[in-house]
């Protein structure tokens, strides 16, 4: 079994019309056994910047102290927010760094850039960006995620639409994962709100 | 004997009587169809030693027979009978193949037997012994006992350890000596006893189960302990979930008492205990 998998969980993110959505589900366990069912992969890095971080769990936590880490000596020395495409490219080379001994993180960013477009990109687990302009797609259900994103999303979905298609998109992904799913949240990044949302899923 | 010959039929059903069963020239072409316990073996020497070269690549990788596995199912006595209750997901590795496995197999109107393990052997074996368990009653004019139905299961079992089957299978049934439960598995275990848990999940279910277990519980009740303790099972564990359902066996033969959803079922005793 795939030390990515140990775990357990799925993030997917989706642009809409002037927003981006990014959800994962809570699951925490250690293979079959279910441990915790509030174990969040998305963390806020700034108002309009999302990163999530499916796979291994303690990599998700130590990538995510180590970035912000990073994060902030930027802001401080640059005195000035971090693009998505700066955050991105910072990460990338934060993974880079580890080539032969790899956090088993497979990260995916979303936000809104300088002038509020969605922006979201998929990276493996040394660093390498993909960049698509629909969904991006990581964790244990990313084949399931593909399968559910490709048929519903469509371009410009208003955020309400948006939040209705990546939800149902995590949702029945999970649904076919065993290690995926107790609880989802759903992050909705509009240029002046966010808006989270914790979705009830199947408990088994 | 003409008709049969023009037709070519003794190439695809054995229409001869016993004897000349032994006669016909191909025996592997149809040898579970006269016989379902002879499986078709690999061919040169022992089958077990043989299969063993099959178990990792010329690279040294294990390779994987990925069946069916994840389960939980449980089973226990108590003063209104027997009652099965078992999940109904079933995986392949991580991926979900099914919610709608059904894991209690009718062997009559008195046995249920439950799956565990390999879902194809499981369910083929079951079937062979349904059929075991009919020639016994047409031959002896009773029903067979539970005690004889898992000894079959067990002996026929027993005759492939070794070769790759994978089941733990509970038997549960009613005869002239009253209710009765039996765990039989693959490795050859034949065990009699008054409460049981087979499957990945078994050990969440054990513990719902083994705190909540009296002989002197009302139907109800017993159907209560048997549901919850598969629906914690299927929060837990990974390979279990989808439907619970609840099995009743009584003097009169079994019963069917439910299909519920696990998740559904969570939700609703959330309010109250978490």
């Amino acid at each position: 079994m795939s030390i990515l998998a140990y775990n357990g969980g799925a993030v997917v993110a989706m642009k809409g019309k002037n927003c981006v959505a990014i959800a994962s589900d809570k699951r925490f366990g250690i293979q079959a056994q279910t441990l915790s069912v509030n174990f969040e992969k998305v963390f806020e890095m700034s108002p309009h910047l999302y990163v999530g971080l499916p796979g291994l769990a303690t990599d998700t936590q130590t990538v995510h102290q180590r970035l912000k880490f990073r994060q902030n000596l930027y802001e401080l020395k640059e005195g000035r927010r971090m693009s998505p495409k700066a955050f991105s490219a910072m990460l990338s080379n934060l993974l880079y760094e580890r080539r032969f001994g790899p956090y088993f993180v497979e990260p995916i960013v979303a936000g809104l850039d300088q002038n509020y477009e969605p922006y979201i990109n998929a990276m493996d687990l040394i660093g390498c960006i993909t960049q698509p302009d629909d969904f991006v797609v990581s964790g244990t259900c990313a084949s399931q995620l593909y399968g559910m994103c490709e048929v519903l999303w469509e371009p410009n979905l208003e955020p309400d639409d948006l939040f209705e298609t990546i939800s149902q998109a995590l949702v029945n992904a999970c649904d076919r994962d065993a290690v995926s799913g107790w609880g989802a949240v759903v992050h909705i990044i509009e240029k002046d709100k966010v808006t989270i949302k914790h979705v009830k899923t199947r408990m088994d | 004997m003409a008709l049969v010959e023009l037709c070519n039929l003794e190439s695809q059903v054995n229409v001869y009587p016993f004897q000349k069963q032994n006669e016909l020239a191909e025996p592997e072409a149809n040898m579970n169809l006269v016989n379902p316990m002879q499986l078709a073996l690999p061919p040169l020497g022992n089958p077990i030693s043989f299969m063993k070269q099959f178990s990792h690549t010329e690279s040294g990788k294990p390779i994987k027979f990925d069946f069916q596995h994840g389960t939980t199912t449980l089973g226990f006595v108590f003063q209104g009978g027997v009652i099965l209750a078992v999940d109904s997901r079933a995986t392949g590795g991580q991926y979900i193949g099914s919610q709608y496995m059904k894991k209690i197999v009718e062997i009559n109107d008195y046995m249920l037997g439950t799956l565990a393990g390999g879902a194809a052997d499981c369910v083929y074996w079951d079937r062979v012994l349904s059929k075991q368990c009919r020639i016994y009653e047409l031959r002896n004019r009773e029903r067979i006992s539970v005690a004889a139905a898992s000894k079959l299961m067990a002996n026929m079992i027993y005759s492939y350890k070794g070769m790759g089957l994978s089941m733990g299978m509970m038997l549960a049934g009613y005869d002239k000596r009253g209710p009765s439960l039996y765990y039989i598995d693959s490795e050859g275990t034949r065990t009699q006893g008054k409460v049981f848990s087979v499957g990945s999940g078994s050990v969440y279910a054990y513990g719902v189960l083994d705190s909540g277990y009296k002989w002197d519980l009302t139907d109800e009740e017993a159907y209560e302990l048997g549901r919850s303790s598969i629906m914690y099972a299927t929060h837990r564990d990974a390979y279990s979930g989808g439907i619970i359902r609840v099995y009743h066996i009584k003097a009169d033969g079994w019963k069917h008492i439910s299909n519920q959803d696990a998740s559904d079922l969570f939700y609703d005793r959330k309010v109250q205990n978490i």
